[in-house]
């Protein structure tokens, strides 16, 4: 039961919060004013889910792993002109419907994770909030415009195994 | 001193609106500047800036909001009681400016119990807030009105104490004449410092100031209202203007209980370092009257400046802690420091 010792500490705390206020007054604050200047999240940051349509084969991956069941789609089997020239015509798996709710998401990016073909990408754009919850369903075509927000994919490192994912 | 002679009811009007402003002046600034604006720069961010330029006009908002909120009353609450609990507390408020000196004659009623009734007015705020405690009809309000109860009681001690050596070295209990006596004494032969009490008594002084922060249940001491546990202790079940009463008579009693304890300690409205060698309060000239009020401000501004920023700094004592650094530390500090300040005054 000391008195004494404590007293230091205590002395320090002050210190602490009247440098940060006069940190604040000359370098300015932390934070950003948001709706009058925007912040700039880094190229990683989970904003959104893109999707490329093109890559999709409907194979359920995706939708089967999402803890939040949010990943809703169907799709049909369509027979495609042959590779090459005289071929059977191919089998491929069109999308009819990919949606993500995003009243539901939760963020955690295991559908961009699981996904074989690469069809799935975060992007960054954070301002896609809405006034009605049932707004926050993103169907394929809106899933597919915010590919355009989605950035570079970093170069890989010197060394790296290329034969994975391209 | 005035020229010219104001009727009876004219100088009732005139006491009743500077009580008013000099209750919420107090308050408005402490809760802008402070609450507002200096807690959010002590966290790196800019608090309220879209209401008015920097967020100025956000009182005024806020006033607004909470004015058109209901007044919502709990079905199974004591209602008179309910509804009178706020106000009670503002009362004791409004009661304690009265005593407080801002100028030779610029003051509500000069008596000379001053000190005294000081104490015992304070006290009053502890009845408000344990009925509303109690008839709010809820269990979080009930203990937190009963830990607000046990921590007031606890520390309007230590403040009696404290206050008791400043009594002592000046011999009055009268506030204008404490303050008189602070700028027209003299410490180690300097007469242009005056004597400030805080020089002699500064034990006494920081055992106010921890008190008077505990007294306004500010955040070391905020037992009574922790949030954490007690949703909002005793004002748990309070909406809209009922709320908006607690609130400032919150921030309205710091700003005067720093005005107190500038009257005690820091040598009132009186120029620091600077007394013109007034003899009586019949020489003191009538321009104090303007400057007082006004350095009274910014001494109360000092001392809020610093009630408010150990809030912001410390995290909160746990009810044990609490009790026991009133009755083991702050009581015997203060008893010692008025044994030391008798034996110093019989002997000088």
């Amino acid at each position: 039961m000391g008195l004494k010792p404590k007293v230091p500490g205590l002395v320090k705390g002050l210190g602490v919060t009247f440098n940060t206020m006069m940190k604040t007054f000359t370098e300015g604050a932390a934070t950003v004013q948001y709706p009058h200047e925007k912040e700039a999240p880094t190229l990683r940051a989970r904003g959104v889910i893109a999707l490329r349509e093109d890559n999709c084969t409907a194979c359920m991956l995706c939708a089967r792993s999402c803890p939040d069941w949010c990943i809703y789609i169907e799709g049909h089997k369509e027979l495609a002109p042959p590779r090459r020239a005289g071929g059977a015509p191919r089998k491929v798996n069109k999308l009819d419907r990919f949606d993500i709710d995003y009243a539901l998401c939760m963020y955690c990016g295991i559908c961009v994770e699981v996904c074989p073909f690469d069809a799935l990408f975060w992007s960054p754009e954070y301002e896609y909030s809405e006034p009605r919850i049932a707004d926050l369903l993103h169907d394929k075509d809106k899933l597919g415009e915010w590919m355009e927000t989605v950035p570079e994919a970093p170069e890989l490192e010197v060394g790296a195994d290329k034969k994975g994912k391209k | 001193m005035l020229a010219v002679t104001i009727p009876y009811w004219g100088q009732t009007l005139l006491r009743v609106l500077g009580g008013i402003v000099a209750v919420l002046l107090p308050a408005g600034t402490i809760v802008y500047l402070f609450l507002f604006k200096m807690m959010s720069f002590m966290q790196s961010r800019l608090g309220p800036m879209e209401a008015g330029p920097y967020g100025s006009m956000q009182l005024f908002a806020e006033v607004g909001k909470w004015l058109q909120k209901e007044d919502i009353v709990p079905g199974r609450a004591d209602k008179y009681i309910f509804r009178a609990a706020p106000l009670i507390v503002l009362v004791s408020t409004f009661l304690l400016v009265v005593v407080v000196p801002f100028g030779p004659d610029a003051y509500f009623t000069n008596f000379e119990i001053g000190v005294f009734y000081m104490l015992a007015v304070s006290s009053i705020s502890t009845l408000g807030i344990l009925i509303a405690g109690w008839s709010s009809a809820n269990k979080y309000s009930l203990l937190g009105g009963l830990r607000a109860a046990g921590q007031l009681i606890a520390y309007e001690l230590p403040m009696v104490l404290a206050v008791v050596g400043v009594v002592i070295q000046a011999g009055t209990m009268n506030l204008q004449d404490i303050v008189l006596k602070q700028n027209g004494g003299e410490i180690f032969g300097l007469d242009w410092i005056g004597n400030p009490y805080i020089l002699t008594q500064f034990i006494g002084f920081a055992v106010f100031m921890i008190a008077v922060q505990a007294e306004l249940t500010q955040v070391p001491f905020d037992m009574p209202i922790a949030e954490s546990e007690l949703v909002s202790g005793y004002m748990t079940e309070y909406s809209g203007f009922r709320f908006l009463i607690f609130f400032i008579a919150e921030f309205a009693t710091a700003g005067i209980f720093s005005l107190i304890a500038s009257a005690l300690f820091l040598g009132g409205w009186g120029v620091p370092f600077a007394w013109f060698g007034w003899d009586n309060v019949g020489d003191i000239s009538n321009w104090m009257n303007i400057v007082g009020p006004l350095i009274m401000f910014s001494k109360m501004m000092l001392l809020s400046f610093v009630i408010m920023w150990v809030r912001f700094t410390y995290p909160r004592f746990r009810e044990d802690q609490l009790q026991r650094f009133a009755w083991k530390v702050l009581i015997p500090v203060s008893l010692v420091n008025i044994m030391v300040t008798a034996i110093l005054k019989v002997a000088f």
